[in-house]
C-alpha cells in the first residue's frame, strides 16, 4: 500500500481528530472554538490535497501547453474558509456576552451556576 | 420573470435581510419581512403548480450550463419542502410583530428580522438547489443565523445553548463537507443528477461508503436524531417564542428533505438500502427516538422543553417512514414533514401567547388559563389533539400512513410501537390540559391577565385550521406526498 504517498490524506486524518479531540475534551469555550477551526482546517486540507495534479503548476493561464492543477477545490476551500471565520466569529461573540451574563467560560462554572436557584 | 423562479425563492428573502438589518425602524423592518415571507410564499406556491403540472424543473444559474454550472433543480419533495418552510415564514413573520417585542431588546428588533430572513433564504436554498456544495454553503447560512437567532433573547441560558448548537451543529455541517469532498474525489461532479449517475461506477471503492457514512452522521446531528439530539433541547427551550416556532417547524424538516436528497436521489435506493443497509442503521435509532423521547417529554415542567421533546419524537416518526424504504413508507415520512411542522408550528405559536401574557411556561403558570386565556388554549387542545393522532387532524393521516406502511413490510411490533407512543402523547398533552381547565387562576379575579392580542392569535389559529382542513381532506397533500415518494423512488406516477 502506498503509504508515504497518501500522507496527505493521514495528515488530514491525524488533524481532524486532533481538533475534535480538543472540542470534546476541553471545558474552556475559546479552546472549543480553536478545537472547531483546527477540525474545519484538516477538511481544507483534504479538498486542497486532493486537487492537486502530479506536475501540475498552480491553476492560472500561462501560455502553451501547460498542465494545470485543479482550481475547483480551491475555490470551494475559499468558500468554507470563509464559512469557517464566520462560525468562529460568531462562536467568539457568543463567548463574549456568555463572559459578561455569567463571568466566566468554563464550561463545568457554567454548568454550576445555571444549577443554582 | 417565471423562468427565474426558482432563483427568486431564495434571492427575495435574501435581498430583504441587509434591507432590514439597515432599517432602524422596527415597523419598518417588520414590514420588509412581511413582504418578503409573503413573497416567497407566493412563489412557492407557483413552482410547485409549475412542478405538478409540468414535471421537475431545471434552472441553471448565470446561464452556466450544468454539471459545471450550478443546477437548481425542483420536483415534486422539493416543492412540498418549499412550500412548506415558505408558509411557516409567512405565517411566523405575522405573529413575530407582537411576540418579539416583549422577548428581544428594542434596539436588536430589526436584526432579529435581518437574521430570520437570511434563516428562511438558507432553508430554501437548500430545498432548491441540486448541487451539493451549494446545498453546504445554504445549510451554513441558515444554521448561523440560526444559532443568532436563539442567542439574540435576553435569557442568558439561551447563549450557552446557542454555543452548545453552534459546536455541534458546525461539526455536523463539516462532517456533511467530508463527504462531499470524498464524492467529488472519486466522481469529479457536484451536481446531483451527475453523481447518480457516476456513483454507481465508483462505488467499488471504500471511499463510497465512508462518504455516505460521514454524510449520514453529518446530517443526523442536523436532524438531531438520537443519541445525536444533545443540542436541541435547550435551543428550543431557551431560544425567544417566535424563533422556537420557526425553527422547531423548519430546520429540522429541512435536514429530513436533505437525508432523502442524498439517499434517494444521490446514492439511489438500490446502494442505500442495498448495500450499505441503511434500514439497519435507521430504523433502531428511529424507533428508540420515538420511544424514548415520548418518555421524557412526560416528566418534563417546563412545556417549551417538553415540545422540544415531542419534536425529537416526531423526527422519530420521519425517520421511520424513510427507513422503510416503501412507497407508503416514504409517502408516510414526506407527509409527517408538512404535518408534523404545522401541528408544533400551532404549539408552539400557543406557547408564545402564553408567554406573552404570563411571562412563563413552566406548568404551574398555565394553572386556569383556560378560563382567561380560552382561544389560546382551544388552539393548544386542537394542536395537541392533533399530535396525538386524533381523527379529522393532520396528525391522524400521517400516523394512518405510518402505520399501514409498518403493517405492509409486516412490521407488527413497530406498528403497536406508534400506537403506545401515541397514547404516551396523550398524557404530556394531558397535563397541560388538566392545569389549563381543571385547576383555579393563582392570582385574584381583577387581574389584567386577558387573552393574547389578535396579531398572534390569527397566525395561530391560521394553523389549527389548516391542521383541521388538511385532516379532514387529505387528498391533496397526501396526493403530493405520494407522487413525491413514487418519483424518488423511481417506480413511476
Amino acid at each position: 500500500m502506498n503509504v508515504l504517498g497518501l500522507f496527505n490524506y493521514w495528515i488530514f486524518i491525524f488533524l481532524m481528530m486532533v481538533g475534535f479531540y480538543i472540542l470534546i475534551s476541553r471545558g474552556n469555550l475559546v479552546k472549543k472554538i480553536v478545537g472547531l477551526n483546527i477540525f474545519q482546517t484538516s477538511v481544507f486540507i483534504l479538498y486542497i490535497s486532493m486537487g492537486n495534479v502530479r506536475g501540475g503548476t498552480a491553476p492560472i493561464l500561462v501560455e502553451g501547453d501547460a498542465v494545470y492543477s485543479n482550481p475547483l477545490p480551491h475555490v470551494l476551500i475559499l468558500t468554507a474558509i470563509v464559512v469557517g471565520v464566520a462560525t468562529t466569529a460568531l462562536g467568539l461573540s457568543l463567548v463574549v456576552r456568555i463572559k459578561e451574563a455569567y463571568g466566566t467560560i468554563e464550561e463545568d462554572e457554567i454548568q454550576a451556576e445555571d444549577l443554582l436557584p | 420573470m417565471i423562468a427565474h423562479l426558482p432563483v427568486l425563492q431564495v434571492l427575495v428573502p435574501l435581498l430583504a435581510a441587509p434591507l432590514c438589518a439597515t432599517v432602524r425602524n422596527r415597523r419598518v423592518a417588520w414590514a420588509v419581512a412581511v413582504a418578503a415571507s409573503w413573497t416567497s410564499l407566493w412563489i412557492a406556491i407557483q413552482l410547485l403548480t409549475l412542478v405538478l403540472a409540468d414535471g421537475p424543473i431545471s434552472y441553471a444559474l448565470g446561464g452556466w450550463a450544468a454539471p459545471w454550472g450550478i443546477e437548481y433543480r425542483i420536483d415534486t419533495v422539493s416543492a412540498f419542502v418549499l412550500l412548506t418552510v415558505s408558509a411557516i415564514a409567512a405565517l411566523v413573520t405575522l405573529y413575530a410583530l407582537k411576540s418579539i417585542e416583549r422577548e428581544v431588546e428594542a434596539s436588536r428588533v430589526s436584526l432579529f428580522y435581518a437574521a430570520f430572513m437570511l434563516s428562511v433564504a438558507g432553508l430554501l436554498g437548500i430545498t432548491v438547489t441540486g448541487d451539493v456544495f451549494n446545498l453546504f454553503v445554504f445549510l451554513e447560512i441558515s444554521s448561523l443565523s440560526a444559532y443568532a437567532l436563539i442567542a439574540i433573547g435576553q435569557n442568558r441560558k439561551a447563549l450557552t445553548a446557542a454555543f452548545q448548537y453552534l459546536i455541534m451543529g458546525s461539526v455536523g455541517a463539516t462532517f456533511i463537507l467530508i463527504g462531499i469532498g470524498m464524492m467529488y474525489v472519486m466522481t469529479g461532479s457536484l451536481n446531483m443528477a451527475d453523481l447518480a449517475e457516476l456513483l454507481p461506477q465508483v462505488s467499488a471503492s471504500r471511499t463510497i461508503p465512508v462518504a455516505f457514512a460521514f454524510l449520514t452522521v453529518g446530517i443526523s446531528l442536523k436532524l438531531a436524531l438520537f443519541p445525536l439530539h444533545l443540542w436541541l433541547p435547550n435551543a428550543y427551550t431557551y431560544a425567544p417564542s417566535t424563533v422556537s416556532v420557526f425553527m422547531a417547524s423548519t430546520a429540522t424538516k429541512v435536514a429530513v428533505y436533505m437525508l432523502i436528497r442524498f439517499f434517494f436521489t444521490v446514492f439511489g435506493p438500490a446502494f442505500s438500502f442495498d448495500v450499505m443497509q441503511l434500514d439497519r442503521v435507521l430504523l433502531p435509532l428511529a424507533l428508540l427516538a420515538i420511544f424514548s423521547m415520548s418518555l421524557v417529554a412526560i416528566f418534563q415542567t417546563n412545556i417549551k422543553r417538553m415540545l422540544a421533546y415531542s419534536s425529537m419524537a416526531q423526527v422519530g416518526y420521519m425517520i421511520l417512514g424513510i427507513s422503510m424504504a416503501s412507497v407508503t413508507g416514504l409517502t408516510a415520512g414526506i407527509l409527517h414533514l408538512f404535518n408534523h411542522a404545522m401541528i408544533k408550528a400551532a404549539l408552539f405559536m400557543a406557547l408564545g401567547c402564553v408567554m406573552y401574557r404570563v411571562g412563563s411556561v413552566h406548568i404551574d403558570s398555565m394553572r386556569g388559563l383556560g378560563k382567561r386565556m380560552p382561544w389560546t388554549m382551544a388552539a393548544f387542545v386542537i394542536a395537541g389533539l392533533s399530535l396525538i393522532g386524533v381523527p379529522l387532524t393532520v396528525g391522524f393521516v400521517s400516523k394512518w400512513y405510518l402505520i399501514q406502511g409498518a403493517l405492509e413490510k409486516g412490521w407488527w411490533p413497530v406498528a403497536a410501537l406508534i400506537l403506545i407512543v401515541s397514547l404516551m402523547a396523550a398524557v404530556y398533552i394531558w397535563r397541560v390540559v388538566e392545569a389549563a381547565y381543571f385547576q383555579e387562576f393563582p392570582g385574584d379575579d381583577d387581574d389584567e391577565l386577558k387573552e393574547a392580542p389578535l396579531a398572534m392569535l390569527l397566525p395561530t389559529w391560521a394553523l389549527i385550521l389548516v391542521n383541521l382542513y388538511f385532516g379532514i381532506d387529505a387528498s391533496f397533500t397526501a396526493g403530493v406526498a405520494g407522487a413525491a415518494a413514487r418519483s424518488l423512488l423511481g417506480v413511476g406516477p
